[in-house]
């Protein structure tokens, strides 16, 4: 399960880093929510997988006897995917804005020349 | 100390900010609402500051939970500053828009998305615990990315797309980081993970979840190789945005460091010589950078990445002396850095451009402003006694402590090209007759004069802020000391958060 999940990661930093260094901004946007993704699985991955054995404490005891699922990263993965679906919404829309007044996808169409400043 | 206080500061903008959500559309209405709750915001955070001051290292435990299990809230004295200086930034930020920001802005929710994101500047000064501090870094950069875009002019919303791309790229690193660290220590509370990455046993491991947090940060705070966003967006946006920005978003990037790299990671000597790298190559770049510009923000947005230089510089030798100079400058970067952004808004009232070629003959027309604004540039230059010459001496005296002389070259090369620069302008927007006299577009003129107030008033609050800084150095290098000894000798602040004895 940890290399599958290794694999995975190393998969989704790998085509997100690819992705953000090409031209397009669907790409972009593309990249950035493959990169986030790979983020969560790492923090995941990084919460020591355990197979059905949730954290709670036995009664007969009072501290945990046995290796058990840490809460803890899911929590920040759940913190993690709710942010970044507002930062990915936000994007959405801001490129397709900027699709709507520029009418290109490419990156290096948005320079606007100084002499245009205010 | 337990202090449920220490939140007040961050309650204050995020009551201001909602309550002025119930006032949409009613732009009247939310102007009172902005200035009075960042005066409150003020008094708060004055209050707070001095009870830091006098009792030391302040502490709350969210929910009660004890401290490395429950988020923490820790108010040390870096913090308070910053939370001080912010909050009088916010202020002067707040007075100015009321004015400076156009009401079509202001109809789509400027004041409470500014207010939200004065709160997650406040948020991530005050917190202990590291992922509660990303979550804080997105309440910043979610509220940046709208003010950035609010208008949606064609450059607002290219400058924005730069903007939002590194930002967020900058957030994943940082979470990266956090899952690398969570993964070798199984702790977040910064104080806990201060004393367990000390005993964690792969010291490459340690060192490569460091580069995380050296480019989530650099990126935020706009370091040499990183900086590319910054000056390609930074002069989209309306004045008091940029002022906004410009003051503290890459402050929070510094302080950010700061914190991380004097609790957790203690720089060893290949983080110091990779820091010293980056800062002398940011105030080489920027400064540079600076020379060719002829539009007033886009030279400001360079200045602001030269000076972060001298900033990671300081981090980089990492002695009390240094940090010293650092945190001195940090708090002198705020107020000045702010008014420039100001400044440079008035300056467009006045002639209703900012490029420095069709500027001219303000001071013919405007003595008494000219003099104002010459003061702040005259303090952001640093020439004695205003501010911005105080922290040099710290920063020039433990370079040469340490013998880093490309350091020394490039404080020296960036401090003259500061001067050169704001010299330049002084001559060109202020001295020089305008190019074309029937082409000048005076929208400050006709204003009513309580408008007029308005729009001078923050500038010359900031300046205050400015002259007192330099003129009362003594208190500040009292303020930077302790702050730096704190920052050296972290057992006060792990003690302060991790001690059970507190709980009365």
């Amino acid at each position: 399960m940890e290399l599958l999940l290794v694999l995975v990661l190393g998969l989704l930093y790998a085509a997100g880093v690819y992705l953000i260094l090409r031209r397009s901004l669907v790409k972009l946007l593309l990249g950035i929510m493959l990169l986030g993704n790979g983020t969560n699985v790492l923090i995941f991955l990084l919460g020591k997988i355990t197979k059905g054995s949730p954290p709670v404490i036995d009664e007969s005891y009072k501290v945990f006897q046995d290796i058990y699922a840490d809460p803890i990263p899911q929590a920040l993965i759940l913190t993690a995917i709710v942010i970044s679906f507002a930062l990915t919404s936000f994007a959405i829309v801001l490129l397709k804005r900027v699709y709507a007044l520029v009418n290109s996808d490419d990156l290096d169409d948005l320079n606007t020349p100084e002499e245009e400043d205010l | 100390m337990i202090d449920n206080h220490i939140l007040a500061p961050v309650f204050v903008q995020l009551f201001t900010a909602v309550i002025q959500l119930m006032f949409w559309r009613k732009t009247l209405t939310q102007r009172y609402l902005s200035v009075g709750g960042s005066f409150i915001g003020l008094l708060v955070a004055i209050r707070l500051f001095s009870r830091v001051y006098q009792d030391g290292i302040l502490t709350m435990n969210a929910a009660n939970w004890d401290a490395p299990f429950g988020i923490v809230f820790v108010a040390d004295l870096l913090s308070v500053t910053l939370v001080l200086l912010t909050s009088i930034a916010c202020f002067a930020v707040s007075i100015f828009s009321s004015i400076g920001v156009s009401r079509q802005r202001m109809l789509y929710g400027y004041f409470p998305i500014f207010h939200f994101l004065i709160m997650g500047l406040h948020g991530a000064f005050l917190t202990g615990d590291i992922f509660n501090l990303y979550v804080y870094f997105e309440v910043i950069i979610i509220s940046s990315f709208v003010l950035m875009t609010l208008g949606g002019r064609k450059a607002q919303l290219e400058g924005a797309v730069k903007y939002m791309a590194m930002n967020i790229l900058a957030s994943m690193f940082f979470l990266t980081g956090i899952g690398l660290l969570y993964g070798l220590t199984g702790s977040l509370n910064m104080a806990d993970l201060a004393l367990k990455v000390r005993q964690v046993q792969d010291g490459t491991l340690v060192g490569i979840t460091s580069c995380f947090f050296i480019l989530g940060f650099g990126i935020k705070s706009a370091v040499f190789p990183l900086y590319y966003w910054l000056p390609s967006s930074y002069h989209t946006p309306p004045s008091a945005v940029a002022a906004t920005f410009g003051g503290l978003l890459t402050k929070v990037g510094i302080y950010a460091m700061l914190r991380v790299f004097s609790l957790i990671f203690v720089p060893d000597e290949f983080t110091r010589t990779l820091l010293m790298v980056i800062a002398c190559a940011t105030i080489l770049t920027g400064a540079f950078g600076a020379i060719i510009k002829t539009n007033i923000r886009r030279l400001f947005s360079y200045l602001i990445v030269c000076h972060i230089g001298f900033m990671i510089g300081g981090i980089a030798m990492f002695s009390k002396l240094a940090l010293m100079g650092v945190v001195f400058y940090l708090i002198h970067d705020i107020a000045v850095k702010t008014n420039m952004f100001l400044i440079a808004g008035l300056i467009r009232q006045l002639r209703g451009t900012m490029d420095m070629d069709k500027l001219g003959g303000l001071y013919r027309d405007y003595p008494k402003i000219s003099v104002l604004i010459a003061l702040v540039l005259f303090s952001l230059v640093g020439i004695p006694p205003l501010s911005g010459f105080w922290p040099k001496i710290f920063l020039f005296q433990e370079a040469f402590l340490q013998t880093q002389y490309f350091f020394v070259a490039a404080l020296i090369v960036g401090s003259f090209v500061t001067l050169y620069v704001i010299a330049n302008m002084w001559a060109q927007v202020f001295w020089k007759n305008p190019p074309r006299e029937e082409e000048v577009d005076d929208r400050f003129a006709p204003m009513q004069p309580y408008r007029k107030l308005l729009m001078v008033l923050p500038i010359g609050m900031l300046a205050l802020t400015t002259l007192y800084i330099g003129l009362n150095a003594e208190a500040i290098v009292l303020v930077a000391e302790k702050i730096s000894s704190q920052l050296i000798d972290t057992s006060t602040y792990i003690e302060a958060v991790l001690n059970k004895n507190n709980e009365l």
